[in-house]
């Protein structure tokens, strides 16, 4: 698998993904600068990590949103190549127009931190292919604008197409139908808050996302 | 030539910022408040002839996201 990492002014989880992915993969990510307009020939799966992009001003993901490099990752996705945005790339992802919706100031107002329970509600997809569905799983949260809304008939569709991917088990931000993590139409681009690529090592504490890389190493490579 | 633009959430969208200084205004004793929406402004000071469609194409491409937020432009004078 020959991945891509896009890094943006301000994220800060791009080593965290790159090092789960090497650790899963066998191979270093190409790290991508978002000046870049191109990216490497022959990427095959992209990840757009989490952090605080141009220090969330304006809303979290706008200007991350609008730089050169998205360009590229949006014809890619229009491609079929799988792209994983994790927190701050969940907010980039349905700020660029990729995925429906958009991540709002937590319900509490409160940055979350901590691990917290999940469903996978469907496990059909590229990125959810080595979970059962309806596993719980845990994975660690770390946002403050993880407060997926979108209107009624949105919400209706992405549950009635089995887009919901993740979905919180407890109470964590106020998300609509306590949705944690969405496909888009064709299935290739996920959008979730909350971080697998930090609990795939036993040192972390977990090791439930472990196997969302594995499951996309089996189905890309 | 200067434009504001004001950014304000959707009716029926969730303000958990608007919430937050309601209650904050009721704490302070405030007592006739029944709702409070919180949004942005934005101070544009633009080339001359920077036309309306101009301002609105900024507004719609990243000033706001249109999901969620609306949009108002007002043209100010120069002070």
């Amino acid at each position: 698998m020959k991945s891509a990492v896009i890094v943006f002014p301000g994220s800060n989880c791009d080593r965290d993904i790159a090092v789960a992915l090497e650790l899963v993969t066998g191979r270093k990510p190409a790290m991508v600068w978002h000046r870049e307009s191109e990216l490497p020939d022959g990427t095959d799966f992209i990840a757009l990590p989490g952090g605080f992009s141009y220090g969330d001003y304006l809303r979290s993901g706008a200007m991350a949103a609008r730089s050169p490099i998205m360009a590229a990752v949006r014809d890619a996705a229009a491609r079929g190549v799988p792209v994983i945005g994790i927190c701050n790339g969940f907010q980039v992802l349905t700020e660029t127009g990729l995925l429906p919706g958009a991540l709002m100031r937590n319900a509490g107002l409160s940055f979350v931190c901590r691990p917290v329970r999940l469903t996978v509600e469907n496990s059909q997809s590229l990125f959810t292919a080595a979970y059962d569905s309806g596993e719980e799983v845990v994975f660690p949260v770390a946002h403050h604008d993880g407060n997926y809304q979108a209107d009624e008939a949105t919400l209706d569709r992405l549950e009635g197409e089995g887009r919901v991917a993740f979905r919180y088990r407890e109470s964590v931000n106020g998300s609509a139908r306590d949705i944690a993590g969405i496909l888009n139409d064709a299935g290739n681009v996920l959008g979730l808050m909350p971080h697998p690529e930090r609990v795939v090592e036993a040192a972390h504490g977990g090791i439930d996302g472990r196997r969302l890389f594995e499951g996309l190493l089996e189905t890309v490579a | 030539m200067k434009a504001r633009v004001f950014i304000t959430l959707k009716p029926g969208v969730l303000d958990p910022q608007g919430k937050a200084i309601h209650h904050a205004l009721e704490g302070l004793g405030f007592g006739g408040v029944n709702d409070v929406r919180a949004g942005k402004l934005i101070e544009l000071d633009l080339a001359d002839g920077t036309s309306d469609g101009d301002i609105e194409e900024m507004c719609r491409k990243l000033l706001a996201n249109t999901v969620i937020e609306n949009f108002r432009i007002e043209r100010t004078q120069d002070a």
